[in-house]
């Protein structure tokens, strides 16, 4: 088990070398050279001059690109070129948001979806699993950013029913422990607080949710549909057991086993969704500021962010790894 | 990743592992006739055939030019002032009072090009670099493996980032425009086929037909490209139809974070529905047409992958 663990963590490393090599050659190929994509428009020749030298460009490639992995080495990933302050602690402040609007999101995506694929499944063939797989297609076809538009559209602005935008309505008092805003209004005890920073997750969240919604119901639905046929769904059926025991022991949580790896990698969509969903909610999440990024190309920022969310995606795919063998030994053989 | 490439790997085994039972007639001749009897994907081929269509005569069907304004002083965006469907303009007008139904319809051919293009891409680069290291492992002996980990590797690195994110990072690098977004959609598409073809092609390898021109001498490149190539197209066959779909989807949300195509005269319907983004409250409409447009499109490529993705596969046949 440690050698299995060891060997994917191990294989996760050349991974993340060569993304760094890429991204290092990205760096250098961006329009005008890194000494005039790193500076605002207006920077004086001399300013450039001075960041060229700075930055070593006149360096051989192999002396840039190990300066290049000592700084990252050290978590130094330049400054924001819109607000001045060091990508990282731009990242530290604002990833809470989007890992709150993330569990969010799954956590309907689990609620809704389960359900839905396991009533689909025992209906299958019917008019309600054709209505739920044709729904969950119409899900994935969607765009999120449009999606994000008309919940807002409708929800906040017509009927006003969730708030628009932000985290928390502005000027509320709340005591920031985490910066996950509802798990600090919990641990404060200021439900209030708490509450209003719930509702401003819901349609945010609900945008978020349709990709992985859809996911979750087509695997739930099609691993349902696989273990009943299995002859020891018959075995436990034969021999008496209770129907509910059947379905909650041996059906569903045979099914479910593709579900839990698929929810790591759902992560992936979940980050690139929140590109799309925050900025519409101006909710002030990574997403939201890789979103302005983008508009001011603000190229340190896209460089750094891309980098440690690529990191973390890696990290969470390895975990989802690791935990799967663990529920299912099979999986270390290979 | 692994969790990742394994449930890839094992989808490209599963779909290539059915031709076994379908011997005799042709599993495509079969998977055909299956296809034309599944409600599905006669719906999704419609949708196909009438967006295809719509996109090579959009200049002779569209009534009014792509960039005729000649009812500019009809629409006052910033006072709310919109135009909605009427005898003359089906679809109304859009903010700069130029004619809905008639971008929409010129539109459709921006959007197919982006499709097929970042999908011919993907399919290409993904089936060369999952072709070559697919032939290496089964065939190559040691060295062979050792190329295919390192090119391998190579896709791993692609998928450890969110496609969305690489197209991004990819189109920020080129600067926005609609051939930027073919690359990075398309780009971003390459890991999957590459997968999925090594892993169909690793599947095959291991198949007695495969021993069998082994043992009569044929030669290695002639087993790859004759035998297993054929064999192992199923998956990622099935996969460029839905990754069309996704190509399209994709390219609506790199317009959306103005990469797309800023040349007004050029409609496409990614960029008419992120234009109109600023306008929802005040006419929802000019959102609603290209997106329903995007859903329907996107819906009718993805019905037919996944049809043909269930005549490939007996276990999901009823």
């Amino acid at each position: 088990m440690l050698r299995f663990i060891v060997r994917r963590v191990l294989q996760a490393v050349p991974t993340l070398f060569g993304l760094s090599i890429l991204l290092f050659i990205w760096v250098r190929s961006l329009p005008g050279g890194p000494a005039y994509a790193l500076l605002p428009e207006n920077a004086t020749d001399g300013q450039r001059e001075a960041l060229r030298r700075a930055m070593g460009l006149d360096d051989p490639v192999i002396v840039q690109y190990g300066a290049f992995l000592g700084r990252l080495a050290r978590g130094d990933l330049g400054e924001s070129l819109q607000t001045g302050r060091p990508v990282m602690t731009e990242f530290a402040m604002k990833f809470p948001a989007t890992v709150e609007l993330a569990v969010m999101a799954m956590l309907i995506a689990v609620a809704v979806g389960v359900p839905l694929g396991y009533v689909a499944a025992r209906r299958h063939g019917g008019a309600l699993d054709a209505l739920v797989v044709g729904g969950s297609l119409v899900g994935i076809c969607t765009p999120v950013f449009f999606l994000a538009f008309v919940l807002k559209l409708i929800f906040a602005e017509q009927l006003g029913i969730f708030p628009s935008a932000f985290r928390q309505t502005p000027g509320i008092d709340a005591t920031r422990i985490t910066g996950l805003f509802v798990v600090d209004g919990i641990a404060t005890r200021e439900w209030d607080a708490a509450w209003d920073a719930l509702m401003h997750l819901v349609l945010p969240g609900l945008a978020l949710s349709s990709i992985p919604l859809a996911v979750i119901v087509r695997m739930t639905r099609a691993g349902v549909i696989e273990v009943l046929g299995e002859d020891y769904v018959r075995t436990a059926e034969a021999k008496g057991l209770h129907r509910r025991t059947v379905r909650g022991r041996h059906v569903l949580r045979n099914a479910m086993l593709p579900v839990v790896t698929a929810i790591g990698l759902l992560s992936g969509a979940l980050l690139a969704g929140a590109v799309l969903t925050e900025s519409v909610f101006a909710f002030g999440g990574i997403g939201q500021f890789i979103y302005s990024a983008t508009q001011t190309r603000d190229y340190p920022v896209l460089l750094g962010f891309i980098l440690i969310i690529a990191a973390i995606y890696v990290a969470i795919n390895l975990l989802v790894d690791i935990s799967y063998s663990l529920l299912d030994p099979r999986v270390r053989v290979r | 990743m692994a969790a990742r490439t394994q449930r890839i790997d094992r989808l490209a085994e599963l779909t290539a592992a059915r031709r076994e039972e379908a011997e005799g007639r042709g599993v495509w001749r079969e998977a055909f006739a299956r296809m034309s009897r599944n409600p599905m994907a006669i719906t999704g081929a419609a949708v196909v055939a009438l967006f295809i269509v719509v996109a090579v005569l959009g200049d002779l069907i569209a009534p009014y030019g792509p960039t005729e304004q000649n009812w500019g002083d009809e629409v006052f965006p910033n006072r709310n002032v919109f135009v909605g469907p009427r005898a003359e303009n089906w679809l109304g007008l859009d903010n700069l009072g130029r004619d809905q139904f008639s971008r929409m319809v010129i539109g459709a051919r921006q959007t197919l090009m982006v499709g097929v293009v970042a999908a011919g891409l993907g399919f290409t680069a993904g089936a060369l670099l999952g072709g070559v290291s697919g032939a290496a492992y089964a065939l190559g002996g040691t060295a062979g493996r050792r190329v295919d980990a390192v090119l391998m590797r190579v896709v791993d690195m692609m998928l450890a980032l969110p496609s969305l994110l690489l197209a991004v990072s990819i189109a920020a690098l080129l600067g926005q425009g609609l051939v930027t977004v073919m690359i990075a959609v398309g780009t971003a598409q390459v890991p999957i086929f590459a997968r999925l073809l090594r892993g169909a092609m690793i599947a095959q390898g291991s198949r007695d037909y495969v021993i069998a021109a082994r043992a009569l001498g044929a030669r290695r490149r002639r087993i790859a490209l004759v035998h297993i190539l054929p064999n192992s197209m199923g998956p990622i066959l099935v996969q460029l139809t839905l990754s069309l779909a996704t190509a399209i989807i994709d390219a609506a949300a790199l317009s959306y974070l103005g990469l797309g195509n800023p040349d007004p005269s050029v409609p496409e319907w990614g960029t008419m529905l992120a234009d109109a983004q600023r306008f929802l409250s005040g006419a929802p409409q000019l959102a609603v047409y290209p997106a329903l447009a995007i859903i329907v499109t996107a819906l009718g490529f993805t019905l037919m992958g996944e049809a043909l993705r269930e005549s490939l596969d007996p276990r999901l046949r009823k």
